[in-house]
């Protein structure tokens, strides 16, 4: 596997973020984000060691925070993560059967999706609610809209990468 | 009836910028405040009655008292880590009124002397996140950020950190953790955030709503935001109602209202028959029809009744539900969002989600729902947090206010168990 290295603007971002905050090691969120965010949606061990070299913070630091939080992954996911809120609310209203039938339908034909379930996502008033990757949300969602809007979301993925 | 001190200009459009903002009075109350001594602004939110708006019910003048009279330099949280399934009033806050947030900050920066506060929102808010970033530049730009503020002696830096998936960093020592770099390990108390938080310093953290109520209390004066409510809950609240109701959203209403009013009139009412409500996020006990026909939407009447008003996330629950099947998605949510730093919470919310998934598939007996009291009685008050007591204050309502539902399905389950064994 090739080693991983930041972009430019990425470096530069993160020697930013080291200065925002009062202590360094406030910007190793920030870090995880945009390491995360240029590794295809998961953080792996070389993007550890690589953090750690350029942020000078020990590993073990680094661990500390990517594996506590939730918001990272620490396996690789398709291009397009899509997350199903199944808590209380969401829940009631078919959050669960949604995920379940989500994941039936895209369980062949599509590999850029990888489904999760998520905690409350804060808009009960529009349960079921679905997040891709950290884009605004899906409110209202039922099976048909939901379809409609991956396999849409899929196909423009897959077309941008061809070209 | 609403009562709307906080969420009055939530349709406009252009309340959404700092334009917009100044049109309906933005920021008057800060330079009004500017011009009033720190101390005579805490003293105006300790007579006002304010509570955290954010669970515990804490008062706000009280807790900023509690800062050490020292040179330290102190600073400023806005938890806006909303995660308490059922919430999203603070969301809603900062989407439709970012600078309302900021105003309030400034002027409790102000009243509590601290030239350094932050806003930890949560990462999955993506919307606030852009919202608020491009409020806090417009405001930067316009010199209610910055040093000398509106031309006062003022000096104020305020900006953002977004969280990254943990429920347990809603608390504030957990935020703090959280804030720092590390994991959201809660801390012990005392020393409490106000004499030792970030980075050891005094540190005080408020939730969205509380820090914008502090704008109608300096504007209006306390005696009159005093008068709405009752008397020891103060004010108005946005609760955030959803589940089985028709018209699910977020409603502001002075204290003390009727909670089948909530439902019935503001709500629209339900499709089926009521059969339980959860009125403070998934942390409060839940209560029965029948309680909630005598239930009132303060601190104290919710807390009479064995609840809490909580964050004001009210989950309406209709007779087409199982309440087995609603306590699994709560104990499962706990046991993911358990930091694991006391054992009594880590194993107990875990033993938990097992025993009431286990009554689900169909492999629990009855005396495992004595074992939810023993096991649930064992947690709380005993861990660093209340994550603990925020798990087992619900499983022990659950399971004693529906103890029959929980019977009957342990039974049913038993019987289909033990027919397909005979026919396997």
């Amino acid at each position: 596997m090739p080693m991983f290295k930041l972009s430019q603007e990425g470096i530069h971002f993160i020697q930013q973020e080291m200065k925002r905050y009062e202590t360094k090691l406030s910007a190793v969120i920030p870090a995880l984000y945009r390491v995360q965010q240029e590794n295809g949606g998961w953080v792996s061990s070389e993007c550890v060691t690589y953090l750690s070299q350029l942020m000078k913070i020990s590993e073990s630091k680094i661990y500390e925070a990517l594996t506590f939080y939730t918001l990272f992954n620490k396996k690789p996911v398709g291009p397009l993560h899509i997350q199903v809120c199944c808590n209380i609310t969401c829940a009631m209203l078919g959050g669960r059967e949604l995920l379940k039938k989500l994941k039936h339908h895209f369980s062949n034909k599509n590999s850029v999706c990888t489904f999760s379930a998520v905690e409350c996502l804060g808009s009960c008033d529009t349960a079921p609610v679905i997040q891709i990757n950290r884009e605004p949300y899906i409110e209202n969602a039922n099976e048909e809209k939901a379809i409609e809007i991956i396999e849409k979301r899929s196909t423009s993925f897959i077309k941008n990468k061809e070209q | 009836m609403e009562y709307k001190l906080l969420t009055k200009h939530y349709d406009k459009k252009e309340y959404r910028t700092l334009k917009g903002y100044l049109q309906y009075d933005g920021y008057s109350t800060l330079k009004k405040a500017l011009k009033v001594e720190p101390k005579k602004i805490v003293q105006m939110v300790k007579d006002s009655g304010l509570r955290g708006r954010g669970g515990a019910g804490f008062p706000t003048g009280v807790k900023w008292g509690f800062l050490p009279d020292n040179n330290e330099p102190r600073y400023l949280l806005c938890n806006a880590d909303e995660g308490e399934p059922g919430t999203f009033k603070d969301r809603m806050m900062m989407e439709k009124a970012p600078h309302q947030l900021i105003e309030g900050m400034l002027i409790s920066a102000w009243a509590i002397e601290s030239h350094k506060s932050y806003i930890y929102i949560r990462g999955e808010y993506t919307d606030s996140i852009q919202i608020i970033e491009q409020a806090i530049q417009e405001a930067r730009t316009a010199g209610f950020i910055g040093d000398r503020i509106c031309g006062s002696s003022f000096n104020h830096e305020m900006d953002i950190y977004i969280g990254a998936g943990a429920y347990i960093c809603g608390e504030e020592t957990g935020m703090i953790s959280s804030i720092e770099g590390k994991k959201g390990f809660p801390k012990l108390k005392p020393p409490f955030p106000a004499v030792k938080g970030y980075l050891e310093k005094p540190t005080i953290v408020n939730n969205v709503e509380t820090l914008a109520a502090v704008i109608p209390i300096i504007k209006e004066g306390p005696e009159k935001y005093k008068a709405i409510g009752t008397p020891r809950s103060t004010g108005t609240k946005i609760f955030s109602v959803s589940g089985n109701v028709l018209k699910p959203g977020n409603y502001e209403v002075p204290l003390g209202y009727p909670l089948m009013d909530m439902i019935n009139n503001l709500c629209g009412g339900l499709r089926n028959r009521l059969k339980a409500v959860i009125p403070g996020g998934s942390s409060a006990p839940v209560l029965t029809a029948e309680e909630c026909e005598k239930a009132l939407l303060d601190y104290e009447n919710l807390s009479d009744l064995g609840s809490m008003l909580g964050s004001g996330a009210i989950i309406v629950i209709d007779d087409s539900n199982c309440m087995v099947d609603i306590l699994s998605v709560i104990m499962n949510f706990y046991h993911h969002e358990s930091c694991g730093q006391c054992t009594p919470c880590r194993e107990g919310t875990g033993w938990l989600d097992q025993i009431i998934t286990n009554i689900l598939k169909g492999k629990a007996q009855v005396q495992d729902l004595d074992l939810i009291q023993n096991i649930s009685h064992n947690m709380m008050g005993k861990t660093i947090c209340a994550l603990a007591d925020a798990a087992a204050l619900p499983a022990i309502s659950f399971v004693t206010k529906f103890k029959d539902e929980f019977i009957k399905n342990i039974q049913k389950q038993n019987r289909s168990s033990k027919k397909e064994l005979q026919y396997a």
